[in-house]
């Protein structure tokens, strides 16, 4: 008789969400299912409001990465007014972005996920957390606080607070960068840099511990799609879409990110609101990819900054014959060289010397009834996609949030990793911690992706074949 | 006589009055302030918000500061346990009663409403919110009226009637179903009288008129254009 594990909630990630383990007659894992509970519904109680407010509307989706929203949505109002952003707001978005990169990745790696990798994954669940990680390796919890610290103060000394800033505005930038505050995160950026070196370093010591969890925590081909710079480069603000598949071949590139919806197709299921982002050209399932760090590294040609390039070089190494790295617990080295990154190239657009130009916006009226804007937000690619009336008003909104992209991977991790580690009717606490862990590895934000209600919470649950629920597990 | 001085007591102090003041006149010519909506300078009152209500020794009810003339011996209390029971209702009802999310709005760190509930130390509202469907009107060519915003001030409609003299705003409906409209109520971009001068915008104490293009926070007002402009006009005059 087939039965089911449930884990419900799963913990250490943002947003509620459940995890359904289908055992087959044989008590063998079948199929895993992320379940993500909650429903939030931006896209359409939008409808009505003018569209100069979507980027502080858009940016409450998410309290850790709010800079995306309000970027991705400012770049949409851009396409609405029909306005190329001066050369100064480009620039301050940027570094802005940068400041919310270097937070959100610091908030992955350190306090999510470096309990995982520092601790154990069969640590005891009641340490295996940021305080157990700052009791047994205090310099590194202090550090990866102080990263995170940093990236929240770029964001407040630019845009005048740490969440939901409202400096980000159809057009470009409300005020131009001062002098003061291009001082303060020149300072920092010295001291961040070394604490990311030393967490690679830290990274390359432990990867030999967890050849188990790299085989298995997501570990399949897929395609992965990414903006990249104009010369194939990193781009986190801008630039077009490359699809790249699992041998590192271009599958397309260079494809306008206005015209998405040709490539990206959205399916729904009934038993998650989370939609299913596919590559049209394959449908539905097949045209299964990934998006985010991992993903970006894979598609990019180039870092363009130094110390990151370096890193990428060794990143590369992953892949014994050239491929793609494919074993999703490579997002967190990937997250790594991407602060780098952020970092160095923070350092180079505030070395600019037209850095304080004080023309940041471009003041229009909108001479479009449609615009799309694309970002990579830290989790992946972001699209907001608006249609507005002849008096502004949002007629329609369409948002793909990086989280979507990767729900189909997450789902197939997930079942490779309970394929692995889950046996029998029961679940280990080693065992239910892995599975969460590949969720980890992707650091879905739930509350963004299905646009909260509740607690932040995940559910397991092992179900038999006629779907009795043989054990769950549950942490508050 | 109109101007002939008199004395008042506010709150236990006393004060010179003259007698065509009202108790707010004489309260902020004293620096004391009393809260307000609907009251602007510039504007003829109408006491309609009721915020400014105080306390007269010797009258058991509360009275609207705003359109309450001053009398000689007159002992006035302008804040007490009850007036801050009474003004904190009245903001909540006002929360409650439309969809004021200051999170997103144009005019969050210029809004009247929200410098009051600051100052009230109001948290949270004690009653159900009522999430009325308003429909955004963005029909104008520069400005957007969005009722969910609006408190029912009325000043827009005297600014525009007043000041302007073109009386494209007036008020429709009865009670909770009390709604500024434009001309008869026909859209705000339709309209034959309006001259698009912006005074109501101006007068307006939230968000619920705002000019166009203007982002989180971005829609900052000058209220005190009012007293100008009729100081000046009577100075013509």
């Amino acid at each position: 008789m087939s039965k089911t594990i449930t884990i419900d909630p799963v913990t250490r990630i943002e947003g509620h969400s459940k995890i359904t383990i289908q055992l087959n007659d044989q008590g063998q894992v079948d199929e895993a299912r992320f379940h993500v509970t909650q429903f939030r519904g931006f896209e359409k109680f939008t409808e009505g409001r003018p569209y100069y407010e979507m980027p502080g509307i858009t940016a409450r989706i998410c309290g850790i990465c709010p800079i995306s929203h309000l970027l991705a949505s400012a770049k949409a109002c851009d396409d609405l007014l029909g306005v190329r952003i001066p050369a100064a707001a480009d620039r301050a978005r940027r570094i802005l972005h940068m400041g919310q990169t270097v937070q959100s990745h610091a908030l992955s790696f350190f306090h999510l996920s470096a309990p995982d990798i520092l601790l154990g994954m069969d640590a005891d669940p009641a340490k295996r957390h940021v305080l157990g990680l700052a009791q047994a390796h205090p310099e590194i919890a202090k550090e990866g606080i102080w990263l995170r610290m940093f990236g929240q103060q770029v964001i407040e000394w630019l845009a005048g607070r740490r969440i939901h800033p409202a400096w980000v505005v159809p057009g470009g930038v409300a005020t131009p960068l001062t002098a003061e505050v291009r001082d303060k995160i020149l300072e920092g950026i010295p001291r961040a840099i070394e604490i990311t070196q030393r967490a690679l370093e830290l990274w390359h010591g432990v990867l030999g511990e967890f050849k188990e969890e790299v085989a298995t925590f997501g570990n399949f081909p897929t395609h992965f799609l990414s903006l990249t710079a104009p010369d194939g480069g990193l781009d986190l603000y801008d630039g077009n879409l490359r699809l790249r598949d699992a041998q590192r071949g271009i599958v397309a590139d260079q494809l306008d990110p206005t015209a998405y919806d040709e490539h990206i197709g959205e399916a729904v299921e009934p038993w998650s609101y989370l939609k299913m982002p596919f590559y049209r050209p394959q449908g539905y399932p097949e045209g299964i990819y990934r998006v985010g760090p991992l993903a970006r590294l894979n598609n990019a040609d180039h870092c363009g900054t130094e110390l990151a390039d370096k890193e990428l070089a060794e990143f590369r190494k992953l892949s014994a014959n050239g491929g793609a790295v494919l074993s999703s617990f490579h997002y967190h080295y990937a997250r790594l060289i991407e602060i780098l990154y952020c970092l160095e190239t923070a350092r180079e657009l505030l070395n600019h010397p037209d850095c304080l130009d004080t023309n940041v916006r471009a003041v229009a009226q909108p001479s479009r009834r449609e615009g799309v804007g694309v970002a990579e937000a830290p989790r992946g690619t972001l699209i907001h996609h608006y249609r507005i009336n002849d008096g502004g008003q949002i007629a329609w909104a369409n948002l793909i949030i990086a989280t979507g992209h990767n729900n189909m991977a997450m789902n197939r991790g997930i079942t490779q990793a309970a394929k692995k580690f889950v046996h029998g009717d029961r679940i280990e606490e080693g065992a239910l911690n892995r599975v969460e862990a590949v969720i980890r590895c992707y650091d879905p934000c739930l509350s963004c992706s299905t646009h909260a209600l509740g607690q932040m919470t995940l559910r397991l649950q092992l179900l038999d074949s006629n779907g009795n629920v043989l054990d769950e597990k549950a942490r508050a | 006589m109109k101007d002939e001085t008199i004395l008042i007591t506010l709150n236990g102090k006393t004060v010179t009055a003259t007698r065509d003041e009202t108790i707010l006149d004489v309260a902020w010519a004293n620096g004391v302030d009393i809260p307000r909506l609907c009251h602007l300078k510039g504007l003829t009152s109408v006491g309609a918000c009721r915020l400014c209500l105080v306390e007269v020794a010797g009258v058991p009810r509360l009275l609207a500061a705003c359109v309450t003339r001053v009398t000689d011996g007159m002992e006035v209390t302008t804040d007490s346990p009850r007036l801050q029971s009474h003004r904190k209702m009245i903001v909540e009802l006002l929360f409650a009663e439309r969809n004021h999310i200051c999170a997103f709005c144009v005019s969050s760190g210029d809004c009247e409403l929200q410098d009051l509930a600051q100052k009230l130390g109001i948290t949270h509202i004690r009653y159900p919110y009522r999430f009325p469907v308003e429909e955004v009107d963005a029909t104008h060519s520069r400005f957007v009226h969005d009722p969910n915003r609006c408190v029912l001030c009325t000043r827009c409609v005297r600014a525009c009637g007043e000041v302007e003299g073109a009386r494209t705003w007036n008020v429709k409906n009865r009670s909770i179903l009390s709604r500024v409209m434009t001309d008869l109520d026909q859209p705000w971009g339709d309209s034959l009288t309006c001259t698009s001068c912006g005074k109501c915008v101006q007068a307006c104490p939230t968000g619920a008129l705002a000019e166009k293009g203007r982002a989180t926070g971005e829609n900052t007002k000058t209220p005190g254009l009012f007293p100008r402009l009729t100081s000046m006009r009577g100075t013509r005059d």
